[in-house]
């Protein structure tokens, strides 16, 4: 598979008071046009600033400060503004967990999907408005020609998400980033919203990086899953490799601590402590604080080893097979 | 049947030693109720304002839309169970959840604590009643005043209703009793609530509620903010808890996973209504209800191998303009002309497991 995105050494920073907050910290990743890579990781690990990093969407004072992101061969770490705009929505489209992120509330649907058509393409308003009729369509909204003239606000929650999605799709664009997408959806309409993005996505060819806390979404999303821990990816593979063999101690206790992993009723596996905090972050391993295994060999920062389809951060890798 | 609930009544169900073979004793029969409600209903109109009120009686505005939040329902809740409430968003759960810890009158139905009508209880009878039934919620702070130290927000209540008596060491060392049970450091009890973690958070409101020593906890969403390393620290917790205090529970959430996992019985709503309850083990082996199978399809297992979603179509309608019959109707892949006219009731389909659909009437 070619190679879209190639994300090598990726820092991103804060600066807060006399120090500076490491939220993506040498992070590297690849991915081939339609493939699905699922990022996880628990709040505050850097996913959502890793997203924003690759979009040029990031609000200062957050700035890149290391590192390339090679898209198609060129590192956006070196576009300008209007550079990465015309990029935005063309070839790359980001879904937010919050779709009014997407949508102006004040603007019936047809009005911004005909703009986020024509700001890209030499098309006719009208042949516009018939791809996003037909956009609608495909992520299962019904009576998209009649709900073109509506507003954001006359939606639910889920089929406001869908147009979101629906507009994120309309240039067919060769990466979307999606940052937690389906996380505050009832269950029956996150499994609708995960069945079409599946099927258009293999369709187009897209490649897609779904940002989620929940590893079971993934499980069953992606080809390859990167785990983040406190700003770096910790462990990256392929599904089954990452979830069948976890070599990273905070993997393993993280897919150990799933409920439907553990006996009914039994007490559930579950890491110690929680995550600290970016600014007192432990020397080495960030996770020694709270890992069983933990020793002296673990006061320096592993570096990322690993062969083929799985790598992993971790001195002492965890030999337990999970399956 | 699982380990803890084993244990806990394993005293009824211990095998007896006679003449030399295997007999079990007595069998007492189930624990007694601890809360059950009777065809209870709850509706929530828009308060009319004056200017509403003169429209409508000129006939200019329609009356007041009225949401069913809660539709005629049956649950009886027994000692020392763990009951999961499931369902999506809007469909009561919260709402009965306020009834059964009788936060919440209801519109119409029954409610009796331990066998009780609670309309025939004195006012001081009820107080303590109120008591015994605790919540706990997904964010235990809405509702605190975040002036008030940790300790305060511990102690105040059981010192309020005369549960610990005694000098300021006397309620001092009660509070740190709570705290450490709920695995927090007693030493952080004069902090304020913004300064502890959500974890930290969903202790301090966890040991506030077993402050005033409750029989029973209705857990609203109490683990789904948390992220899942600090949800199981919770859930853990509120397993020990079970054992250590022979607590109830109604556990309210919408995470399949979290409800299999801790419940000995799982009632699932839809739209205001129950619409099949069983033993735990039963409804996710055997689900009977149409929707439920669709629900249950979704609960969130991981997987080694990529697979494709599907589930059932079209969205949750609106519980404002519920549709007619079975609610579930137009979405149910079998549904017929009978399910949009007439209300399904519960009905028995095996032992312990109740469900309403049509579907159980034919053949
Ligand atoms: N605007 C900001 N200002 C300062 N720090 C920020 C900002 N946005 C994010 N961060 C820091 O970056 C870290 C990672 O954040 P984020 O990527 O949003 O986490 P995730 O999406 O994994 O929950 C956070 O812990 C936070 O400390
Ligand atoms: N205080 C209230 N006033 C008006 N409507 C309410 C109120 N509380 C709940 N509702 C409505 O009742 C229905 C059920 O709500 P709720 O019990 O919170 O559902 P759940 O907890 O399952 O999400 C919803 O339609 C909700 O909008
Ligand atoms: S490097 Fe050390 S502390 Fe980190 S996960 Fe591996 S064994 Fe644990
Ligand atoms: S009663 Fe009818 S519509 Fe309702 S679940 Fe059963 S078959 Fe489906
Ligand atoms: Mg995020
Ligand atoms: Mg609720």
């Amino acid at each position: 598979m070619s190679v879209l995105l190639d994300v090598r050494g990726l820092k991103t920073t804060f600066p807060v008071g006399a120090g500076q907050i490491k939220a993506v910290n040498d992070v590297s990743f690849t991915l081939g046009r339609g493939e699905v890579l699922g990022l996880v990781g628990e709040s505050g690990s850097g996913k959502s600033v890793t997203g924003f990093s690759i979009m040029g969407l990031l609000e200062p004072p957050g700035r890149i400060t290391g590192g390339q992101i090679l898209f198609d061969g060129t590192d956006l770490t070196k576009l300008g503004q209007e550079e990465m705009r015309r990029l935005r929505g063309r070839r790359i489209a980001m879904i937010f967990q919050d779709p009014m992120m997407t949508l102006n509330p004040v603007l019936r649907i047809d009005t911004q999907m005909i703009e986020a058509v024509t700001a890209h393409r030499p098309v006719s308003k009208a042949e516009a408005r018939a791809l996003a009729r037909d956009a609608l369509g495909q992520v299962g909204i019904p009576s998209p020609e009649e709900r073109l003239n509506a507003y954001p606000h006359q939606f639910s929650g889920g089929m406001r998400q869908r147009v979101a999605i629906a507009i994120a799709l309309l240039n067919k664009p060769d990466l979307i980033v999606a940052d937690e997408p389906t996380t505050a959806l009832d269950v029956t309409i996150q499994a609708q919203i995960l069945a079409e993005v599946q099927k258009l996505t293999a369709e187009q060819g897209t490649a897609l990086i779904w940002i989620t806390h929940d590893l079971s979404v993934v499980s069953r999303l992606a080809d390859r899953i990167a785990v983040m821990y406190a700003g770096r990816i910790v462990e990256y593979g392929d599904v089954a490799e990452v979830i069948g063999k976890p070599h990273h101690h905070y993997t393993a206790g993280l897919i150990g601590s799933v409920p439907s992993r553990n006996r009914r009723g039994s007490r559930l596996a579950q890491i110690p402590g929680m995550t600290p905090s970016l600014l007192t972050l432990p020397d080495g391993c960030a996770f020694r604080t709270r890992c069983a295994r933990a020793d002296g060999d673990c006061a320096v920062m592993p570096e990322l080893t690993g062969q083929g389809a799985h790598w992993h951060r971790c001195v002492h890798p965890n030999t337990q097979v999970l399956a | 049947m699982n380990g803890l609930m084993t244990s806990r009544i394993g005293g009824a169900m211990e095998p007896v030693k006679q003449g030399g073979t295997d007999v079990m004793s007595d069998w007492a029969g189930p624990p007694a109720p601890i809360v059950e409600v009777q065809g209870v209903s709850r509706r929530f109109g828009r308060k009319l304002d004056w200017v509403d009120r003169g429209l409508v009686s000129v006939g200019l505005a329609k009356p007041p839309s009225v949401v069913r939040a809660v539709d005629e329902v049956d649950l009886v809740i027994r000692k020392g169970e763990v009951v999961g409430l499931v369902g999506e968003s809007g469909c009561g759960k919260s709402t009965l959840g306020r009834m059964v810890a009788g936060i919440l009158p209801p519109t119409a139905g029954k409610l009796y604590w331990n066998g009780r009508d609670v309309d025939t209880l004195s006012d001081d009878e009820r107080r303590t009643g109120k008591l015994r039934t605790q919540m706990v919620f997904q964010n235990p702070f809405a509702s605190i005043n975040p002036r008030l130290p940790v300790a305060e927000i511990v102690g105040e209540a059981p010192r309020i209703h005369g549960i610990v008596r005694g000098d300021r060491a006397a309620q001092a060392a009660y509070v740190d009793e709570q705290l450490l049970r709920a695995g927090l450091d007693p030493s952080l009890k004069g902090r304020y609530a913004h300064q502890f973690s959500g974890g930290q958070r969903q202790r301090i409101g966890i040991a506030r509620a077993l402050a005033v020593q409750p029989d029973m906890l209705v857990c609203d969403e109490a683990v789904a903010a948390l992220d899942v390393s600090i949800q199981a620290q919770i859930l853990n917790l509120f397993m020990d808890l079970r054992e250590q205090l022979n607590l109830t529970y109604l556990f309210i959430s919408h995470d399949l996973g979290v409800v299999e996992h801790l419940s000995d019985r799982v009632a699932i709503m839809y739209l205001g209504r129950i619409i099949e309850e069983a033993p735990t083990e039963e409804v996710f082996a055997r689900p009977n209800h149409p929707y439920t199978q669709a629900l249950l399809a979704e609960v969130p297992r991981i997987e080694l191998t990529r697979r494709s979603f599907s589930s059932i179509k079209g969205e949750l309608p609106s519980p404002l303009n519920p549709p007619s019959g079975c609610h579930f109707h137009p979405r149910c892949p079998h549904a017929v002309a009978r399910c949009t006219v007439e209300r399904p009731r519960l009905k028995s389909v095996a032992p312990g497991h109740t469900s309403a659909c049509h579907l159980n009437d034919v053949g």
